[in-house]
């Protein structure tokens, strides 16, 4: 079991350290000190402000890598968290900005309608799916590029409070929407106070949906009918598992998370959806479901090492180090990481077959036939 | 219906498709042109078939076009590129810094280097490790934004008049063409606006005129991978690959090696596709400039079902609509297109005595056109969402017709075959 587990962690660690390696190289090649240059990171990101700033980039990516994970665990891949999270927190950010409710209740209902319209949004790949056949890859990357011309046309048009202006947005959120922050955490720890950040209070609710995850998918008949999917579809169709079904639930819970992504940055911090409200947390957070293997603790180690690279980097522009290196890190660390994971996986299933068939040498009967 | 009445069918239905394929086609183009004659007359508009909107059109499909090809070549291989965004990006970058250094030519085979580059990662990482091609290729496109962003913020300094997200301007453009004679009739013919001739003449026109030897030499790669991929031993191995891996495997077909073929010039063609961005339309290389065409170049190979010509026509589609997009005042015909082309359907599935779907199409055509009558203009947006929703209504009205070869996505092992 312990043996087990570290052949889990030896393919992320080799991974990261590959990734490392190859950025020292880049960084080496345009004439940077590598260890300088993580030094620095290392130290920039020791400050409260640095772990908050840390934690809030991490949020919207651990959620988003859930989303992901869920379609992952039957092998189906929704590519379109990207678009599910843009349009949903658009209606969200709507919805919470045009009424004004008591405060819990306020939030809830933000958080419904931005479930309620990730989960339109990808059911729609979903009945395609079910219904015609379509490949929820293809279908998904098309509701991507629909989704921002819906966002446009309707930020355009109808939600904005004022169509004139360079950056357009929905009404902003009253009070009672706003999720307050939690940098209370820090001086109740001992430590200095983040400042210039507040460490947003959906890392709560980002926290609730991981327990949700691993519950769904390890504690329900659910759950494990979406991993027997995954694994085998034919012997859990025989087994009675409906497969169009599956789909379309998984879908479903798939693209209500995924509305969920945009907000912890809309309830914590800009209180309402702008045009430069982020993008790339969807197809980042595919990075961390791969890095965490869809294992939910595994994803927020993933998404919180994504969260110290993007704030550490900052620290390398000031010493005039290209802090696009980290994305370089990123990249080779997703790829390696898989690459890491499959050479593991047939070494324990070639030492298993190996020592079966030890097991099974001194057995009476022609050699293999315990095996088949 | 049983296995062997189905059979029977196909066998019956295989001649005389045949027959018909070529002059279908025909028709179909001829009836497209002269429903879009029918609605410039109603729109008082010849924007339509305006030689410089066809011209646009042209240059705007080549660039979906090249990632569609190179999404041909894998898949055909057996191997899901979702990666030809991030091989695209690599295209334009480099395709842009040979540009700039060297002249266009040398970015034109830099960029398509440099899509080949990333396209023998996902080659290693796919085919060599058999991880998920998805998953890869997700990789891919992440790596290759992100390692194009560093080489940007290192080579593109200031002094270079670049910068961190942009590159200096390249040196020269590629030179382009008209076609001698036939370029100068059909713009003669364009400019007297007779009904229907003239529109046809307009397009002719279009692609006739100031064509980039680049688009030439881009279009001729359809026919040529058709040949390459349908008529040669090699074309056969590389398809035999990616139908069923182990078969061909114990006829002694390189597999491994026919899917590296075919991931190395799935990413040589979408970086030639970024190049062509840089050297023939924008003449920079900008962050963000390739817009997810990648992945609209996988959509039109699947829209086109896996076929050279196929794809072209998909990427056309998405090509003329970003080019009426461009071209504003042309948008709003084409609500009264859509209302048509709904309702040719319609009458095609009565024909068919298909009375459900001829309902649908013919309620969604009273709507187009209530739309078209009751407004003046179609805002923008609607126009660029317009070639994905055709996509996925082509994919899900037509998902019994596309066929992706039938090994696609399998995670094939060396000797695994029983």
């Amino acid at each position: 079991m312990i043996k087990k587990i570290g052949l889990a962690l030896l393919a992320p660690a080799v991974a990261l350290a590959f990734a490392v390696g190859v950025a020292a190289l880049a960084l080496l090649a345009v004439g940077v000190n590598p260890a300088e240059a993580f030094g620095l990171m290392w130290d920039f990101s020791r400050t409260s402000t640095s772990v908050a700033s840390m934690f809030n980039r991490a949020i919207p990516l651990y959620v988003s890598a859930v989303a992901v994970a869920i379609g992952f665990q039957m092998k189906l891949f929704n590519i379109g968290v990207e678009g599910q999270f843009a349009v949903a927190a658009l209606f969200a950010g709507w919805v919470g900005g045009s009424i004004a409710l008591w405060a819990p209740l306020h939030i809830i209902v933000i958080i419904l309608a931005a479930a309620g319209v990730g989960a339109i949004w990808a059911g729609i790949a979903g009945i395609l799916k079910v219904t015609r056949g379509v490949n929820e890859v293809v279908a998904t990357i098309m509701l991507n590029f629909i989704g921002f011309s819906v966002i446009g046309f309707f930020l355009g048009n109808f939600f904005s409070v004022d169509s004139g202006a360079l950056n357009q947005s929905t009404p902003p959120l009253q009070p009672s929407g706003q999720l307050p922050g939690m940098n209370w955490v820090f001086t109740f720890l001992g430590f200095s106070e983040p400042r210039g950040t507040e460490l947003q209070g959906f890392l709560l609710i980002a926290v609730l949906i991981g327990i949700g995850y691993h519950l769904l998918v390890w504690k329900t008949r659910f759950g494990f009918e979406l991993r027997a999917s995954g694994m085998n579809p034919g012997a859990a169709r025989m087994s009675g598992v409906n497969p169009k079904k599956m789909i379309l639930y998984t879908m479903l819970i798939s693209g209500g998370i995924a509305g969920m992504v945009g907000l912890s940055t809309m309830l914590g911090k800009l209180h309402a959806y702008t045009q430069d409200f982020p993008r790339m947390l969807g197809f980042t957070g595919i990075a961390v479901a791969l890095l965490g293997r869809n294992n939910a603790v595994g994803m927020a180690f993933g998404a919180l090492l994504f969260g110290f690279m993007d704030r550490s980097a900052l620290v390398l522009d000031l010493n005039d180090i290209p802090k696009e290196v980290v994305q370089i890190i990123q990249g080779v660390v997703v790829l390696a990481v898989v690459i890491a994971y499959e050479v593991v996986a047939r070494f324990i299933k070639n030492r298993e077959i190996k020592s079966a068939s030890e097991a099974t040498k001194n057995l009476p009967g022609q050699p293999g036939e315990a095996l088949a | 219906m049983t296995a062997e009445t189905r059979d029977l069918r196909v066998e019956n239905s295989v001649p005389k498709q045949r027959l018909s394929g070529a002059r279908k086609y025909v028709l179909f183009a001829v009836g497209g042109l002269f429903v879009l004659s029918v609605v410039q007359l109603f729109e008082g508009t010849n924007q339509l078939t305006a030689p410089g909107t066809w011209g646009a059109a042209l240059r705007l499909t080549i660039p979906i076009m090249l990632a569609a090809l190179g999404g041909l070549y894998s898949e055909r291989s057996g191997v899901i590129n979702i990666g030809l965004e991030g091989m695209m990006i690599a295209g334009t970058w480099f395709g842009a810094w040979a540009g700039w250094q060297y002249g266009p030519w040398a970015g034109v085979w830099l960029g398509l280097a440099g899509g080949a580059l990333f396209g023998l990662i996902h080659a290693i990482a796919t085919v060599t490790f058999a991880v998920d091609q998805i998953v890869s290729g997700v990789a891919i496109n992440i790596l290759g934004l992100g390692s194009m962003r560093f080489l940007s913020s290192v080579l593109y300094t200031a002094d270079t008049g670049g910068g961190a997200t942009q590159s200096p301007r390249i040196q020269d453009f590629i030179g382009t063409f008209s076609v001698p004679l036939l370029s100068d009739w059909f713009n003669a013919l364009s400019d007297k606006g007779w009904f229907f001739l003239s529109d046809v003449a307009g397009i002719f026109a279009g692609v006739t005129t100031g064509v980039s030897w680049l688009t030439f030499w881009a279009l001729l790669l359809i026919p040529l991978s058709w040949w390459l991929l349908w008529r040669t031993a090699w074309g056969l191995r590389l398809r035999s690959a990616g139908e069923n891996p182990w078969a061909a495997e114990s006829l002694g077909v390189p597999v491994l090696r026919m899917k590296y073929w075919g991931v190395l010039i799935s990413g040589a063609l979408a970086g030639l596709g970024g190049a062509y961005l840089v050297v023939v339309q924008a003449g920079i290389y900008r962050e963000g400039m390739t817009a997810g065409r990648g992945f609209i170049g996988l959509g039109a190979m699947i829209f086109g079902n896996y076929n050279p010509f196929g794809l072209l026509a998909g990427a056309g589609i998405f090509g003329y609509s970003d080019a009426l997009r461009l071209r504003q005042n042309s948008v709003h015909g084409i609500l009264l297109l859509i209302a048509i082309g709904l309702l040719l359907l319609a009458l095609y599935s009565l024909m068919k005595k298909k009375w459900e779907p001829a309902g649908l199409q013919g309620v969604f055509a009273l709507l187009f056109f209530i739309w078209w009558f009751t407004t003046d203009d179609v805002p923008g947006q609607i126009v660029t969402a317009t070639p994905y929703i055709i996509t996925l209504l082509v994919l899900s009205l037509a998902t019994q017709r596309l066929r992706m070869p039938a090994a696609d996505g399998a995670q094939y092992r060396k000797g695994e075959a029983h």
